[in-house]
């Protein structure tokens, strides 16, 4: 993961968690479905990785004390519209 | 309680001037069937709704649609951001660009703002979850609309996701209105 550019980690990540609102979504009409729980906590975990990955190298995605990094600044990274 | 996540749930990048679509764009994001009032009506319904699986598609789903609202929005900036002023009036955006210059305002594209009249919540469950299967398909018919004004790969791209999520959504609602029948 470490080799991949500030923009493809951020790919990666959204694609993940495309996967996880999806899986989210189904889950909130089938609380039930065992494979599905599965299949959403592999997403999860994975997704939580990706995000640790790209905090520690290019600074904090959420506020409110959800991105605890050194590395960056919340205020001073680039907003999404620019 | 919400958390903010600095990024896009789907890409947008416009690099090219487009006021045109910027005021088409408004569709969704001030509209009758705009992002902004899905978001409202799902967030507000679901206080009331009786099955914890309801509530929770009201919650979730409202949810991501304010990041659809803020990807719209995202959008209108990038079409009116380079524009100039001739560009903003050759576009209708005369009116706009008086009003709310390069700001992204909650209005129709006909410059109606948005209201909460768009929305209801009578708190009777069948009619709040019938509605919200009507405004995903609204909400389906006028990204098919707004993809049939465009060529432009960067704005199709966007829209694409973001009808696909639209027929998800009614899908999900469809289970909400069979849980709900069967209580």
């Amino acid at each position: 993961m470490n080799e991949m550019t500030q923009s493809e980690l951020l790919r990666k990540i959204s694609e993940y968690q495309f996967v996880a609102v999806e899986l989210n979504l189904y889950l909130d009409t089938h609380p039930g479905d065992e494979p599905a729980r599965a299949d959403y906590l592999f997403y999860s975990q994975t997704l939580e990785d990706l995000i640790k990955t790209y905090e520690a190298q290019y600074g904090p995605l959420m506020n409110f004390g959800h991105s605890p990094t050194d590395v960056g600044c919340y205020v001073e990274s680039q907003w999404p519209w620019d | 309680m919400w958390i903010y996540q600095k990024k896009l749930e789907f890409p947008v990048n416009i690099t090219a001037p487009n006021p045109r679509m910027a005021k088409a764009l408004m569709a969704q994001y001030g509209g009758p069937d705009s992002e902004l009032g899905a978001g409202m009506r799902y967030l507000t319904q679901r206080f009331s709704m009786p099955d914890n699986r309801v509530k929770a598609t009201c919650n979730d789903i409202g949810t991501e649609e304010l990041a659809h609202w803020e990807m719209i929005g995202t959008m209108i900036f990038q079409c009116i951001r380079d524009a100039s002023l001739e560009e903003m009036e050759a576009a209708g955006l005369l009116g706009y660009y008086t009003m709310h210059s390069k700001g992204v305002f909650p209005a129709s594209p006909d410059g109606v703002p948005f209201t909460a009249s768009y929305i209801q919540c009578t708190g009777d469950p069948i009619a709040d979850i019938v509605e919200d299967m009507a405004a995903e398909q609204k909400a389906r018919a006028t990204y098919e609309h707004l993809m049939t004004l465009t060529d432009d790969a960067s704005l199709l791209s966007p829209l694409r996701f973001l009808r696909e999520r639209e027929i998800v959504h009614f899908q999900r609602f469809g289970e909400c209105l069979e849980i709900l029948q069967n209580m």
